[in-house]
Formats: structure tokens, C-alpha cells, sequence
């Protein structure tokens, strides 16, 4: 790992006012993805700047209609937290299964919605849930907001401050691991709310996505046997030592029939 | 005194705690990396990116001028120190001894694996010398690469070595090929195989590390590794690559986080470190990350065969027939080519009476990581395609499992097998008998249905297995030619107030030697556990050895530290006669004390010892102190048995398996430490486990290390195991006074083709008839796919 400068600042101003000062500034959350890539080489920040010291950024809140989550939550957090798992019990469940303890304590809800790695799980659960990421300057539909691989609409400046979860009717989510890392092989969040219903598929893809086929059938019929029949296409996704695209393609209807099992 | 040298004090067999723990589980573990010398310098290894390339320029000035750099060497720069050398001589079926290229330390004009090292940086810190590194310019011009097995042997493979046509090394062969195929051809069932062993990273939790050191003023170079045989290291560096006398080179492997295998050869970077320290008269420290350990500690296992049994009416097995092409990488390492060879197709009789039998081995060069052995070591990969095979047979012939296994056991012993190894002792029915029973092998149908109701294919599978531990007689290793001999040496030496230090030449690497040594000594000698402290690891201070792997150091340096025990007790017999004025042949000796027979008047191994080093009133013509030396050379090999089972539950939709139950019943051997012993089991059984369901080393065609981490490399990990269930059945090995074996490896070699077995009897209702290892889901569910497709 290349050396950097390291600040931790008090303030999200000063997170900001820190970033804009250097040359390659990043934010530093709970380093679980961010800190692997430095020791791979992979980016070498001038400028690390940890949210550590920021007060009000770990808070969950109730706001009747919706869960408003502080991005710096950790997901042993989110799991444990009674509020989530009485309000939107499949995030808690979801947080709960990242991968190891020693992550589920350390990595944060901003820092993953931020990074959006393909195989991690909570760009399934936003999209799946249709939670809004809450940013210092504006507010993004999770449809807006995940792009392809480690791509979002974020601004080399800005911060991810909070993610707002609407409570749904039910919701649960679906993992197949990969045995190695424990992200996501294909992960499925299913949800039906006032919105619909929603299927978001991660870990499969080279992003987060829909199937509205599933999302069609549930409307219609909300039961394990809608969805067992309908395949997505392996055109398209991931392929690795664990799980060729087919495979992964096969999954995805496994682990949609299960989450709608486990919708009850 | 009772047989096997019981003092009656209890220390043998009792489970006490490990000396060594209070240091690693604190954290005061003193590893090759926590030792800083004064003026020490950084190393970085600049290694290959590609896996086969002529090496054009590798201009290194950019390097040389970076900040805090004293020296950049390349391979070049080490012309004429000589290569790493290759322990073990095979020779192939028409006497020719096998290809041996040219090893040199550090790359020169072509690189032929990705992690090979081309150059050394070294500098005031570690930082620097990385940084330094990343501005040496390497013109790699890149060549065809061959990274498996079937690239290696097909026609017109490009060649890792042009002096290996074919990318052979040898084609050896054991037994006697025309009775095999004999038996085979005039047998009434015939049943064949195909398997993979696949390839395997070792993944000690410690990355190897080590410093040179020179000091101008004696001429002496210290090397401190992560070793599991600092002699065996000392003995190669030395005589081998640098030339310096024994006198003149002293290695120190401290306490070392695990070594499987992987710390045993003699590697290149041990070479380079000492070369450097020399050239610079300072210091020099490598720690290799973990990326850098995927790519340069050797590897394991990586076999392709096909294999042919016999059988007559009865299920008696007749003939057996094998074919393997084993991997052994782009370099020759250590002992690279013995594994595939004398550690492997003479275990093809197993537990069985197989009258005929007949091994050949291809050893194949490939642009890949060299391979070397890996817990179990040949061991492992002849167990899994025996064991894999009898299941065949079974399903073949229509006879149960069990039954087939039970109608061929060796019963009479000592047994001379067809394939050179004589067993002298072993009981296969009693720990069969043991597993079935603790495994509820015969309530497994009921265990079946209720799965089956959950939507689970449940399975259940065994394997009955031998190993050859206590590695190894010298003279018939020299005869197939080791180039070493492989006794151990043991010290004892009683100080002047009766504690005890005992010298070791095997390592611990995590087997506990600190405490069951002691355990061993402090019963023979009668005295306290806590008077007793066993060193290791220093060339320096020990006398001589030959290390630890094949499961040796308990039956080979426990009985060579037991030996010099008695030669203590001869003397400590003189001394007391003469105080007790009594007859030599009068004195016995037990509980740590020296009585005259038949009264009670004797004297403490305390006070004979204080009389050794005060001889003020001694015995005429006996030396003063109290310290004998044994050199031990085992007699035969020694011979690890047992059964284990293992039961699944396969997940059909996603193909997922859970492995539910292991069962082992095994005949380690007389057991010092139940603990320690049950603890080897659990990490073998892991280790196991991890080959059947996990692990896989992965090369893509190019020679790029697919799984080069833990995102993508599956370590098993304690959720991936259920409790196990470990029995024992114990028969004593006849040729060594503890009557001791060997328990490192048992499960790493009994335990995969029990679970592949598992897993095949859960799918053998689809018509699934055979599953590679690893069983990971995505194979098992197009296993399910293709058997549906055949319907
Ligand atoms: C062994 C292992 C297993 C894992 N398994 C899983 C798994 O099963 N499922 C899963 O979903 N994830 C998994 N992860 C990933 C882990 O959950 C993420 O690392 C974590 O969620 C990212 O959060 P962090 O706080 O660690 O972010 P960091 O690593 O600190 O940052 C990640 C990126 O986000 C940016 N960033 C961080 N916070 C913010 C913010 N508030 N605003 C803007 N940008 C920000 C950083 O600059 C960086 O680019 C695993 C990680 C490891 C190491």
C-alpha cells in the first residue's frame, strides 16, 4: 500500500472541504472494500478521509413511512438493530448474513452503497426495497442510483449521508454465497409495497437489476410457484471459478422462489 | 518399568495442556518476522508477471537510484552460485534417471512461472524497496505457456524445458505390470476409473519469511526461516547453492505458523537472502504477503488417472492396474519428485490383499508454481483413487460397501505388499467395526428418508485407508534414491539439579513437540512435566536432524530423544552403583529413582545428576556429566489405519452440499497427548474436508493464477465442518520401543474419498456415478443436470 494522508474530520463540511484539498482524495468508511484495494495496488488516494468523527452519521431512524439509516451504520448494526427488525425484518436479515463478523462490524451501509460492487448485497436490498440514498446535497432513487460495476451517480465530493428504506408489506431476501468471499453468487431481494412489487437481483449481473417478468407474475399470483418457472437469461452475467453464467442464471430463479417462500 | 517404556508417573497419555500455548495464545509467539537485527535491511522480490517468457533487458538503474536502495541484483548476478537442488533421484522404466534442469536462484534469460523471481531490491525500508521494484523494467517476450496437465502432454506441447521432450521428467513405474494386467484380463468383474487430484495451495497461516546475515569478522552467514527442517535447509544451502562448510552457516527456524508441507523444501529466496546478506555485510529481511505466498510457496496434490481393478466372483480384489500424470510444476523443488512417486503408488495395496499390482507415473513440467508435497503427500491422491474405486467395485459388483472392503482385508501381518512396503501391524476390522457403530452406519436409511422429506439427498460414505508414516529407513531411501538420510537425532541432557533440556532435530509448527516430548521424557526419566523444556529450530544449538513431515517426528525423533533417555538411565546406573555401593546390575531403575534391587536404598535422578557434575566421589574412569546424544533410524515405515465416514446432504435445486457428519475411527498408534492427537485429527480432517468440498488451485491456459486470494480460494472454515466424531482403535507399531505411529496426516488422507463417496451415494439416485473434487455446488448441480439429461 502507497502511503496517504490521512484526515478525520469532525463535520460533513470538513469531510467535504477535506476531499476537495487534495489531489485524489477518498472517503474512508469502515475500509472493508476501500482498504483491500489499497494493498492490491489497485488506486493509491493522495488523501484518506475516514468518517469516523463525524457525529449523527450512524443513527436509525423511525420515520413512520420509511427507515432512514446514517451510512455509517455498520451492518452488524442494521442486524442487530430492534427497529429494523421489527420494521423491514429482510434488511436486518440481509445485514445479518454479510459476509463474516469481523466485516459485518467494521463495513458500513454508505460505504457499500457506494462501492456497488456487483456481489454485494445491498444494492439489492435498496433496489429490491426502493430506498432512496440521501447524499449532503441531494436525494437518488435506488433505480438511479446503481449503475453497472462500481459505477454510481456520485460526485468525486460527495458523501453518501443516510439511505431511506420505505416499510413494505413484505419483503425477504435470498442469498446463494460464494463459499470463498460470502458475497453474493446471486442474491434476490423480493418486496411488495405500496410501489409494487419488486425483484432485484445482485451478485448475478454486472449490476444490480430487475426482473420484471418475476415482478409481473407476483402482482399477479404472489407465490413461490409464480416465479419457479421463470428463467433469466445467462446472457450477460457474471461467470467466474465459482459460478458459470449459466449457473448463476439458474440461481436467480432458485433464490427468487426462496425469498418469496420466505415472504410468507 | 512397563513395556513401551512407561515410568508409571502418567504422564504419557494424559491430555495435558501445551507448553507452547501460553506464548502463541497470547500473542508472544516469536516468528521469523518478529526478529529484527541491528542494521537490517528490506528485501523485495520482484516476481515474474507471465508465465513463460524469454527475459529480454531487466534494466534495474531507475531502481538502483531510487531513495534509501543499496543494492538491486538480478540472476545474473548470482552466475555461479549454484542452483537450488532436488532431493530425491527417480529414474524412469528404462533405468534413464529423470530430467533435472538446471534451478538457478534468481531468473536467467527466461522465466517459466508466474511468482518466479527476477530480482532482489534491497533497501532501508520495506516500503522502499517495494516502491523501488515497481521501477525495474522487465522486457518479458512472451512464450506459448503450458499450465495443466493435458497442455503439457499433448503433441507439440511448447516446451518448459528443452531438454524434456514431451515435458516429461520421468516415467517411473512400481510393481509388476505384465501380473497386474495378467489378473486384470482373466478377472470376472473389471471395473475402471477416471479421477483428478486437484491442484492445492498450503496456505500455512504464517507467509514464509526470512533474513540473512553475515558477519565479516567470523565469516559466519545466519539464516533465520520459517523452515520445518533447518539442518535439511542447512545441508542444501550450504553444500549445494553457496558452498559454505557446515561451521560457517547457521539456520534458525524459530516458531513457525504451520508449514503443511510448504516449509519443508529448500527455497530460492532462502538462497538469495543469505547471498545478499553476504554481499552487503548486513542484514536483509523478506516477509512475503499472501498474494506473493499464492504464487511462490510450492503447491500440492495436481495428479490426472485411470485406473483398473479386478475382481474375482467373490469380490476379491485380483489386479490392480494405475496410470497417473503427476503436475510438478516448472522447477524441480525439494522433494517435488518422491511425492508422486515413492509416496504414492506404494500405497495402492491399502488395506487390501491385492496380490497384483502395478503403478506408472509421468512426472510433467508446466508453467506453473512448483509442486511439492502437501499434508499426506502422494498419500492422499493413492487413498482417493483406491477408495474412490472400491465404491466403484461395489456398485460394479452388486456387493455392499462394507462387505467389499471387509472380503479383502489383510489379516496376517506382517504383510509384504506387492508394492515394496511390509506392514507390520494393524487391526482393519476392529476400526471398521468402530465406525460403523459410531457413525449409526446401519440407521442411515432412516436418516435418508428423513432428509428426503426436507427435499435433501442425503448420503453416506466411507473409506478404510493405510498410511506409511515414520518417513524413513535411510538405506532403502537411499536405494530409491533420496538423496538424504532420514533418521532423527535426539539429545538429552540432565543438568546439574535434575531439570531437563532435550534437543530435537524434527520442528514444531504447530504439533505440539514442546509439550509431548516433554510428556515422553519427563515419564521415562521420572521426573517433573515442568523440568522439562524441548528446544528446536537452531542448527546452532541442536545436534543434528532431518526435520519434520510424513508424520515422522513422534515415531522417529520421540523414539531417538526416548533412546538417548535410556543411554541417561545406563549411565546414571553407574553413577548410582557406585554411591549406593551395589553392583551395576543390581540397580533399578524407576519413578526417577535408582534402587538397589530387592531394598530400599536408592538413590534420585537428582542426586545422581548433581554426583555427574560434582564427581567428587565418582565412579574411576566414567566422564563427569549427564547428556547422551541418539541418532535413530527407523526400521520400517510406520503404518496409520483406519476408517472414516462421512455423511452429506445435497441440496438438488442448487446443488449445495452440507456436509452433515464425520465419523473417524483410527489406529494412530500408542497416543502420548489425546489432545494433541485429537487436535491433528481435527486439523487433518479440516484440511480434508477443504480438498473434497473447497479448495482448488486454479490456473487459467496462460498460466495465471485464477485463485490467487481468499475471494476467490476456498479455505474450509469452522462453519463448513460438523463436530467430529473421533474414535480410537489402537494397535502398537512392533518396531519402535513407544510403539507409536504417526497422526499428523490421517485426516488429509482418510477423510476426502469418504465424503466424494457421501456425495455419490447421495446422487446415485439420479444416476450420478462420479463427482470431481472439489464437490462444489456448481459441479454437483451440472453432475444432476447431465444424469437428468440422459433419462
Ligand atoms: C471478506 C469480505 C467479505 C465480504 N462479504 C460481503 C458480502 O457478503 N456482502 C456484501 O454486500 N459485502 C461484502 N463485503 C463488503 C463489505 O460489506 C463492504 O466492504 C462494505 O460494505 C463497504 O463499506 P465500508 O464501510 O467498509 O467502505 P469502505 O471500504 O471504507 O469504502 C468503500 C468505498 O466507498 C466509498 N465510501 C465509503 N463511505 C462513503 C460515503 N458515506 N459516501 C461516499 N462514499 C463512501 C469509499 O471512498 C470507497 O470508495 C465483504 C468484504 C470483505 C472484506
Amino acid at each position: 500500500m502507497d502511503d496517504f494522508q490521512y484526515h478525520a474530520p469532525s463535520s460533513v463540511d470538513g469531510v467535504l472541504s477535506a476531499l476537495r484539498g487534495a489531489d485524489d482524495g477518498k472517503v474512508l468508511a469502515g475500509g472493508m472494500s476501500l482498504v483491500p484495494v489499497l494493498k492490491l495496488g489497485m488506486a493509491a488516494p493522495s488523501d484518506l478521509v475516514s468518517l469516523r468523527n463525524v457525529p449523527g452519521l450512524s443513527d436509525i431512524e423511525d420515520h413512520g413511512h420509511c427507515l432512514k439509516i446514517g451510512a455509517c451504520c455498520t451492518h452488524a448494526q442494521v442486524a442487530a438493530s430492534s427497529v429494523v427488525q421489527e420494521r423491514i425484518p429482510a434488511l436486518a436479515a440481509m445485514a445479518g448474513r454479510i459476509g463474516d463478523p469481523q466485516v459485518r462490524n467494521c463495513g458500513t451501509i454508505g460505504g457499500s452503497v457506494a462501492h456497488n460492487d456487483p456481489a454485494a448485497d445491498y444494492p439489492a436490498a435498496c433496489v429490491g426495497l426502493g430506498a432512496t440514498i440521501i447524499t449532503d446535497r441531494r436525494k437518488i432513487s435506488s433505480d438511479d442510483f446503481f449503475g453497472s460495476m462500481f459505477e454510481t451517480p456520485l460526485e468525486e465530493d460527495e458523501l453518501v449521508t443516510a439511505v431511506c428504506f420505505p416499510i413494505v408489506d413484505r419483503a425477504a431476501y435470498a442469498k446463494f454465497e460464494n463459499p470463498a468471499s460470502k458475497y453474493a453468487v446471486a442474491g434476490v431481494m423480493v418486496a411488495e409495497g405500496d410501489d409494487g412489487v419488486r425483484v432485484a437481483v445482485t451478485g448475478a449481473g454486472a449490476g444490480v437489476f430487475r426482473v420484471a417478468e418475476m415482478e409481473a407474475a407476483l402482482a399477479d399470483d404472489f407465490s413461490a410457484d409464480a416465479v419457479s418457472g421463470i428463467g433469466v437469461s445467462s446472457d450477460g452475467l457474471l461467470s467466474d471459478n465459482v459460478a458459470g453464467a449459466e449457473y448463476r442464471a439458474h440461481l436467480v430463479t432458485v433464490m427468487a422462489k426462496r425469498a418469496v417462500e420466505a415472504c410468507g | 518399568m512397563s513395556d513401551n517404556g512407561s515410568n508409571g508417573t502418567g504422564f504419557i497419555g494424559a491430555s495435558l495442556k501445551r507448553k507452547e500455548d501460553a506464548r502463541f495464545l497470547t500473542g508472544r509467539g516469536r516468528y521469523t518476522d518478529d526478529i529484527n537485527l541491528p542494521g537490517q535491511l528490506y528485501a523485495h522480490l520482484l516476481r515474474s508477471t507471465v508465465a513463460h517468457a524469454n527475459l529480454g533487458s531487466v534494466d534495474t538503474s531507475a531502481a538502483e537510484a531510487a531513495p534509501g536502495v543499496h543494492a538491486v541484483f538480478t540472476g545474473p548476478d548470482m552466475e555461479g552460485v549454484g542452483g537450488v537442488p532436488t532431493g530425491w533421484l527417480i529414474h524412469s522404466k528404462d533405468g534413464s534417471p529423470m530430467v533435472e534442469p538446471a534451478h538457478p536462484a534468481m531468473a536467467i534469460g527466461k522465466v517459466r512461472h508466474v511468482g518466479e523471481i527476477v530480482a532482489i531490491v534491497v533497501a532501508e525500508t520495506r516500503d522502499q524497496a517495494r516502491e523501488a521494484a515497481a521501477l525495474i523494467d522487465v522486457d518479458y517476450q512472451d512464450l506459448p505457456a503450458v499450465a495443466s496437465l493435458e497442455a503439457a502432454r499433448a503433441d507439440g506441447a511448447p516446451l518448459v524445458w528443452d531438454e524434456a521432450d514431451g515435458n516429461l521428467c520421468y516415467d517411473w513405474e512400481v510393481g509388476d505390470r505384465a501380473a497386474a494386467e495378467a489378473a486384470i484380463d482373466g478377472a470376472a468383474h473389471t471395473v475402471s476409473i477416471d479421477v483428478v487430484n486437484q491442484r492445492l495451495v498450503p496456505n500455512a497461516i504464517e507467509p514464509r519469511a526470512a533474513i540473512g546475515n553475515f558477519d565479516p569478522t567470523t565469516g559466519e552467514y545466519t539464516l533465520y526461516t520459517t523452515s520445518q527442517n533447518p539442518h535439511l535447509i542447512r545441508l542444501l544451502l550450504g553444500a549445494f547453492v553457496l558452498g559454505l562448510p557446515e561451521h560457517k552457516l547457521r539456520i534458525v527456524a524459530p516458531d513457525v505458523g504451520g508449514g503443511f508441507g510448504s516449509k519443508i523444501p529448500h527455497y530460492a529466496e532462502e538462497a538469495i537472502l543469505t547471498w545478499t546478506a553476504g554481499q552487503l555485510a548486513r542484514p536483509v529481511k523478506w516477509t512475503s504477503d499472501r498474494s506473493e505466498a499464492f504464487v511462490s510457496d510450492t503447491q500440492g496434490r495436481d495428479h490426472i488417472s485411470t485406473a483398473t481393478l479386478g475382481l474375482d466372483e467373490d469380490g476379491k480384489f485380483v489386479g490392480l492396474k494405475v496410470s497417473t500424470q503427476a503436475n510438478l510444476g516448472a522447477y524441480l523443488s525439494t522433494f517435488a519428485t518422491c511425492v508422486p512417486t515413492y509416496l504414492y503408488g506404494i500405497l495402492f495395496a491399502g488395506p487390501y490383499t491385492t496380490p497384483a499390482i502395478y503403478c506408472e507415473v509421468e512426472g510433467v513440467f508446466t508453467n506453473t508454481v512448483p509442486v511439492d508435497a502437501l499434508r499426506g503427500a502422494g498419500r492422499p491422491e493413492a487413498t482417493y483413487l483406491l477408495e474412490r474405486l472400491v465404491d466403484k467395485a461395489a456398485a460394479a459388483t452388486g456387493i455392499d460397501r462394507v462387505d467389499i472392503r471387509r472380503r479383502n482385508f489383510i489379516r496376517e501381518f506382517p504383510y509384504q505388499t506387492p508394492v515394496a512396503l511390509q506392514y507390520d501391524q494393524g487391526d482393519y476390522d476392529a476400526t471398521l467395526d468402530l465406525a460403523l457403530e459410531a457413525s449409526d452406519w446401519d440407521g442411515f436409511e432412516a436418516r435418508r428418508n428423513e432428509a428426503a422429506g426436507r427435499g435433501k439427498l442425503r448420503g453416506i460414505g466411507i473409506s478404510t485407508f493405510i498410511e506409511a508414516c515414520g518417513i524413513a529407513p535411510s538405506a532403502v531411501v537411499g536405494s530409491l534414491g533420496a538423496r538424504a538420510g532420514l533418521y532423527e537425532v535426539g539429545s538429552v541432557r540432565v543438568h546439574p539439579t535434575g531439570s531437563v533440556s532435550v534437543f530435537t532435530g524434527t520442528h514444531s509448527h504447530g504439533q505440539g513437540h514442546e509439550t509431548t516430548f516433554a510428556q515422553i521424557v519427563a515419564e521415562t526419566l521420572g521426573v517433573d512435566f515442568e523440568a522439562v523444556d524441548v528446544v528446536h529450530g537452531d542448527t546452532n544449538a541442536i545436534p543434528f536432524g532431518m526435520g519434520t513431515y510424513g508424520s515422522r517426528s513422534l515415531a522417529v525423533g520421540g523414539t531417538a530423544i526416548y533412546n538417548a533417555v535410556q543411554k541417561v538411565i545406563a549411565k546414571g546406573k553407574k553413577i548410582a552403583a557406585h554411591l549406593l555401593e551395589a553392583s551395576e546390575e543390581d540397580i533399578e531403575f524407576a519413578d526417577g529413582n535408582f534402587t538397589v534391587a530387592g531394598t530400599d536404598r536408592s538413590k534420585s535422578i537428582g542426586e545422581v545428576a548433581l554426583t555427574a557434575y560434582v564427581p567428587h566421589n565418582y565412579p574411576e574412569g566414567l566422564e563427569p556429566g549427564l547428556e547422551e546424544t541418539a541418532f535413530y533410524d527407523p526400521l520400517n515405515f510406520t503404518f496409520p489405519a483406519g476408517t472414516h465416514v462421512a455423511e452429506v446432504e445435497v441440496d438438488p435445486e442448487t446443488g449445495e452440499v452440507e456436509l452433515v457428519a464425520v465419523t473417524g475411527a483410527d489406529d494412530v498408534g500408542r497416543i502420548i497427548n489425546p489432545m494433541i492427537v485429537n487436535g491433528q485429527l481435527h486439523g487433518g480432517l479440516a484440511h480434508g474436508i477443504g480438498q473434497a468440498l473447497l479448495e482448488h488451485c486454479e490456473y487459467d491456459d496462460e498460466g495465471q493464477l485464477v485463485t490467487g486470494s481468499y475471494m476467490n480460494y476456498t479455505m474450509p472454515r469452522a462453519g463448513d465442518l460438523p463436530n467430529f466424531n473421533i474414535n480410537h482403535n489402537t494397535t502398537h507399531c512392533t518396531h519402535n520401543p513407544l510403539g507409536v505411529k504417526g497422526v499428523g496426516e490421517v485426516g488429509s488422507i482418510g477423510v476426502p474419498p469418504a465424503v466424494i463417496n457421501a456425495v455419490v451415494d447421495a446422487l446415485s439416485p439420479l444416476g450420478v456415478t462420479h463427482i470431481e473434487m472439489p464437490a462444489t455446488s456448481q459441479r454437483v448441480w451440472q453432475a444432476i443436470q447431465a444424469a437428468q439429461a440422459q433419462d
